[in-house]
C-alpha cells in the first residue's frame, strides 16, 4: 500500500462550474486557503453550454425594469414555490454580479449607448438577459477562469508560490464528504488519470456539482450531470428539497438520434422564432393558462407587433416559461401533430435575415448545419423537449448557503434547492449561480471565523478507501454501462415529463431493483482512466437522486412547474404551502413534508392581490404575508 | 439502418500501445464520438476517452482522426467513405495518459504565465461604456473553447519537445491579443512579451492553427499577423529604435 496523498485547505469547493469558481474566488479574498476540485479539465464545466444569457435587472433596455419586477417573474416562474429570500437576494444582487464580471475582463454585446446589451426570454417581463451572441456560459466560465489566474499571480507576487492559496485539482472525483463529531472535516476522492485515492482535510465544504440530467435517456447534460453533490449532500445527513421539480427544456434537438437531446437556445424564440406543428399552426396560442393571460398576446398579429412595439403589445406565447412550453409540444406530438421524428417546428429563418441569424445565435447556426445539415437561416428546426435543470436541491440558509443540518458544508448553483421553485425562468440560472456562489464563499469564510480544523479519523479514511476498491475485487459482476442505460430508460419513461401514481410505484421499484444491482458492479481494466470505474461511482449517485425525485412526485398530488401529474391535472394551493424534505437514512431516501417559508409582507405588498389569489389560499391572502 | 464500421482505435499508455481494430455499429448522423462511446460501453469498458458537452462547446473530445486534430464530437462518421476504416489516435503534441486522453497541463501551465487583464484601477462596477466595434475583435478570441487543437496542429511544438519551454502556442497567442485589443485593458507590451516571453516570434505563419479551429477564429490573420506586423514597425524601426536607446522609452506598447 503506498502512502495517502493528503491535502489540507481552509475550504473545499466541489465543482469548477460558475457557482463553484465564484465560490472559490470570494473564499480566496477573504484570505482563505482554497481547494477546487473539477471533475474534467478545468473550464470544461457545464456552465459552459449555458447560450442565452444571464438575467439582471440592470435596466439598459428598457428603464422601466427593476429588482422587484425580476423578483415578481421569478415567482410567478417557479409558481411561487421558490423560497422568496432566495428569489428576493438574487434579483437584488444579480446586477452587481454582472458588472463585476466586466471588472474582470468579461465582454458581453453593447447597446448603442455601450452599455452590456440585454435581451428578451421566456418570464421575463423586459429584456434583461446579459449576453455574448448565444455563448454566455462561455464568457462566464472563461472570466472565472481567468479571475481566479490573476489572483493566482497576485499570490505569485505576494507569496512567491501561484498556487499557495488557490489550488484547481483537475479531472479528481469526490466520492465521500467525511464529518468528524457533527462537523464536516474533508472530503475523500479519487484522481480519475492514476485512480489513486485523495484526501482532502477541510472544515468547510462547499458543493457546486450542478445537476443530475444523465439520470435521463434524453438530457442536454454531459457526463458529469451525474448528482455527485445531491447524493453527497443526501450521504452527509443534508436534505434535499423539491426534488419532483425538473426542467425539461422545450427545446432540445430531436434529430439524428445522436444529438438527441441537445440544447437549442430560448433565445431562438427570444429572437422571434415561432414553434408550430406539422398542420402549419402556430399552436403556443392554445396553450396560455389563465394565470399568464393578461400579459401573453392572444393572436398572431398582436404577437408579431411585440417585437417591435413592447410597451403597447403582449408579447408571444412562445416566451411562456419553459414548463408550460415542454408541455404544450408533448401534447401537440401526442396528439399526432408533430414530426415522424416526435418533434415540432422552430423557425427564425423568417423573421430575420441570415446574416442576423449567423451573428446573434451562431452556435446554433454551427450546431444544426454541422450535425444535423439543417441551415436555420433557410428552413425549421426540429425540436422535443429535453432534461435540461433540477430545480430541486440542497436545503439552504438562502444568506450564507448553509446546507442545512450539516455544519460546515454549504451548496451553490443549481445543487441547491429553493431559488427557482417549481420551475426556472431562462437567464435566471447564470445569474443564480454568480450571486449565491459568492454568498457561499463568505458563508464559508464567517463559519470558519470560529470553527478552526477538524482532524479526519483513520477510520474514516478505511471505509472510503475501501469502498473505492470494491468494484475492483469483485468478479463477473454488473456492468455499469447497461445498469445506467436501464436506470435513465426507467427515468425517462416514468419519471418524466408526464407522471402518474401507477408509473411513479412502478419507477421506485425498479430503482431500487438497478441499487441492489449496482452494490455487485465489478470493473474491468485498471485504476487508471478507467471510465467503467468513473460510471460505477457517478451510477450509485444518480440512483440515489433519481429515488429522491420519484418518490417526492409520487407525494405531490398536483401538476406544478416541472411536475406535471396526469392524474392530478390542475395546480393546487394546499400543496403551493409544502416542500418535499428528502433525507437519507443509510439504506434508503426518505421524503417528509415541511411547511413552506410564508411571503413577508413587504414582499406580499409588491403583488397585485388578484394575482396572488390564483396560487394561494383565502387564509393566506387574508393574512397579507408574515408580520 | 445500423452498418458496421471499421475503426481503429489506438491503446495504450506512456510506456506502450498500438493500433486495435474493431468492428462497431454505426447509426444514420452518429458521430465519431457515438462510436467511440460504443465501443467503450460493449467491448472496451475500460477505453479513456475525453468528453463533454457533445456539441462542439467544451472542447473535451480532441483527438486525431485519421492523422486529423478534430472533436470527435463534430467529425459526423458519413463524411468518410463506407468502406473506409476511421483510425483515432490521442493528440500527438502532447503526453499520452492512457488510450484516446493525453497530458494537456502545458496548457494550463502557460495560460498562468499570461499576465492577467488589467482594468483602469478606478474602474467602477457598471460604469464601463463600449462600442460594439470595439468589442468584437476581442470577442472573436473569446470564443475559444480550448480544445487545444491548434497547439496540437502547431509543427513549433507538435515533434519539437524542446520549443515547449519558450513556445506559448497560438491558443495563447489570441489570448495575448485578446487582452492587447480590449477596450479597457491598461497593460503596455503585451506584444512586446508576446514577441521576447512567449515566443511568438517562432511562428512562421503556416496556418495550420487557423485550419483546425473548430470556433473558425482567424488565428493567423487577426491574432498573430497583427501583432507580428507591430512588433516588426516598432522593434526593427531604426529611429524607434535609436529612441529607446536615448531617451529609454518603451518600443513597444
Amino acid at each position: 500500500m503506498t502512502q495517502l496523498e493528503r491535502h489540507s485547505y481552509d475550504v473545499l469547493v466541489i465543482g469548477a462550474g460558475g457557482a463553484g469558481l465564484r465560490a472559490a474566488v470570494e473564499a480566496r479574498e477573504a484570505g482563505l486557503r482554497v481547494a477546487i476540485i473539477c471533475k474534467s479539465l478545468f473550464g470544461k464545466a457545464h456552465t459552459v453550454m449555458a447560450e442565452g444569457g444571464a438575467a439582471a435587472s440592470m435596466g439598459n433596455v428598457n428603464d422601466n425594469d427593476n429588482w422587484m419586477v425580476h423578483f415578481r417573474d421569478t415567482m410567478r416562474g417557479g409558481k411561487f414555490l421558490n423560497h422568496f429570500r432566495m428569489a428576493e437576494l438574487h434579483a437584488k444582487e444579480a446586477p452587481d454580479r454582472i458588472w463585476e464580471l466586466e471588472v474582470w475582463g468579461a465582454l458581453f454585446d453593447r447597446t448603442k449607448e455601450g452599455k452590456i446589451s440585454q435581451r428578451n426570454f421566456g418570464g421575463h417581463e423586459y429584456p434583461r438577459l446579459a449576453h455574448v451572441g448565444d455563448r454566455t456560459g462561455l464568457e462566464l466560465i472563461r472570466t472565472m477562469q481567468q479571475r481566479i489566474v490573476a489572483l493566482q499571480q497576485q499570490d505569485g507576487r505576494d507569496h512567491g508560490d501561484m498556487e499557495s492559496h488557490i489550488k484547481v485539482f483537475a479531472e479528481l472525483t469526490i466520492t465521500d464528504i467525511l464529518k468528524e463529531n457533527g462537523k464536516v472535516s474533508g472530503a475523500y476522492g479519487y484522481w480519475r488519470e492514476t485512480g489513486s485515492e485523495v484526501l482532502f482535510e477541510a472544515p468547510a465544504v462547499i458543493i457546486a456539482t450542478g445537476g443530475v440530467g444523465k439520470t435521463f435517456k434524453i438530457t442536454s447534460n454531459s457526463w458529469e450531470g451525474t448528482g455527485d453533490g445531491h447524493a453527497l449532500a443526501l450521504k452527509a445527513g443534508a436534505n434535499l428539497v423539491d426534488m419532483e421539480f425538473l426542467q425539461f427544456h422545450p427545446t432540445g434537438m430531436v434529430w439524428p438520434p445522436s444529438v438527441r437531446g441537445i440544447l437549442v437556445t430560448e433565445s431562438v424564440r427570444g429572437e422571434g422564432g415561432v414553434l408550430t406543428n406539422t398542420a402549419g399552426e402556430r399552436f403556443m396560442f392554445n396553450y396560455i393558462p389563465d394565470v399568464f393571460k393578461k400579459m401573453y398576446a392572444d393572436n398572431e398579429a398582436e404577437a408579431d407587433r411585440w417585437y417591435l412595439d413592447q410597451d403597447n403589445n403582449r408579447r408571444p406565447p412562445e416566451l411562456l416559461p419553459r414548463d408550460e412550453v415542454a408541455r404544450a409540444i408533448n401534447s401537440e406530438v401526442k396528439a399526432g401533430r408533430g414530426t415522424e421524428h416526435g418533434g415540432v417546428f422552430l423557425d427564425v429563418s423568417k423573421r430575420l435575415p441570415a446574416e442576423v441569424i449567423k451573428k446573434r445565435l451562431p452556435s446554433m447556426w454551427h450546431q444544426f448545419y454541422e450535425l444535423a445539415g439543417v441551415d436555420i437561416t433557410k428552413e425549421p428546426m426540429e425540436v422535443g423537449p429535453t432534461c435540461h435543470y433540477v430545480m430541486g436541491g440542497v436545503e439552504v440558509e438562502p444568506d450564507n448557503a448553509a446546507a442545512i443540518g450539516v455544519p460546515g458544508l454549504f451548496a451553490a448553483g443549481e445543487v441547491a434547492g429553493g431559488m427557482h421553485g417549481s420551475n426556472r425562468l431562462g437567464g435566471n440560472s447564470l445569474t443564480d449561480l454568480l450571486v449565491f456562489g459568492r454568498r457561499a464563499g463568505i458563508g464559508a469564510a464567517e463559519y470558519l471565523k470560529n470553527n478552526g480544523k477538524n482532524p479526519v479519523s483513520e477510520a474514516a479514511i478505511a471505509t472510503a478507501g475501501a469502498k473505492i476498491q470494491a468494484p475492483f475485487d469483485r468478479q463477473g459482476g454488473e456492468n455499469s454501462y447497461a445498469l445506467h442505460a436501464e436506470l435513465q430508460e426507467v427515468a425517462h419513461n416514468l419519471v418524466g415529463i408526464i407522471r402518474t401514481a401507477s408509473e411513479l410505484e412502478d419507477a421506485i421499484t425498479k430503482i431500487a431493483d438497478i441499487r441492489v444491482r449496482s452494490a455487485n458492479v465489478a470493473v474491468s481494466g485498471g485504476r487508471k482512466f478507467n471510465p467503467g470505474f468513473h460510471l460505477a461511482f457517478d451510477l450509485d449517485n444518480m440512483l440515489l437522486v433519481a429515488e429522491s425525485t420519484a418518490k417526492s412526485a409520487l407525494l405531490r398530488q398536483e401538476s406544478r412547474g416541472g411536475h406535471t401529474r396526469d392524474d392530478f391535472p390542475g395546480m393546487n394551493n394546499k400543496w403551493r404551502q409544502l416542500n418535499h424534505i428528502s433525507s437519507f437514512d443509510g439504506k434508503q431516501v426518505n421524503v417528509r413534508e415541511q411547511a413552506l417559508p410564508v411571503l413577508p409582507k413587504e414582499l406580499f405588498d409588491l403583488f397585485d392581490v388578484h394575482e396572488l389569489e390564483k396560487y394561494m389560499t383565502s387564509e393566506e391572502i387574508a393574512k397579507g404575508g408574515s408580520n | 439502418m445500423a452498418r458496421k464500421l471499421n475503426l481503429r482505435i489506438w491503446r495504450g499508455d506512456s510506456t506502450t500501445g498500438a493500433l486495435q481494430d474493431v468492428q462497431v455499429d454505426v447509426n444514420e448522423g452518429e458521430v465519431v464520438l457515438d462510436v467511440i462511446h460504443r465501443v467503450q460501453a460493449t467491448q472496451m469498458g475500460d477505453l479513456a476517452v475525453r468528453w463533454n458537452c457533445k456539441a462542439g462547446k467544451c472542447g473535451s473530445c480532441s483527438m486525431e482522426i485519421n492523422g486529423k486534430p478534430r472533436l470527435a464530437c463534430m467529425t459526423q462518421v458519413a463524411s468518410y467513405d463506407e468502406d473506409e476504416t476511421i483510425t483515432v489516435t490521442p493528440l500527438r503534441a502532447f503526453p499520452v495518459i492512457k488510450d484516446l486522453v493525453t497530458d494537456v497541463s502545458f496548457n494550463y501551465k502557460k495560460a498562468m504565465e499570461i499576465p492577467a487583464y488589467s482594468p483602469p484601477a478606478d474602474l467602477a462596477p457598471g460604469d464601463a461604456r463600449m462600442e460594439q466595434i470595439d468589442v468584437e475583435r476581442s470577442q472573436e478570441f473569446r470564443k475559444c473553447i480550448e480544445c487545444f487543437l491548434c497547439q496540437d496542429t502547431c509543427h513549433v511544438i507538435r515533434d519539437h519537445e524542446e520549443n515547449k519551454k519558450s513556445f506559448a502556442g497560438p491558443r495563447f497567442f489570441i489570448r495575448i491579443a485578446e487582452l492587447d485589443m480590449h477596450p479597457l485593458d491598461t497593460l503596455k507590451n503585451r506584444k512586446r512579451t508576446a514577441q521576447e516571453e512567449h515566443g511568438l516570434g517562432m511562428c512562421n505563419i503556416t496556418k495550420c492553427c487557423t485550419e483546425v479551429c473548430p470556433e473558425h477564429i482567424r488565428i493567423t490573420d487577426n491574432a498573430i499577423i497583427p501583432m507580428k506586423e507591430r512588433v516588426v514597425d516598432i522593434k526593427y524601426d531604426p529611429a524607434r529604435w535609436l529612441g529607446s536607446k536615448i531617451r529609454k522609452r518603451d518600443g513597444i506598447v
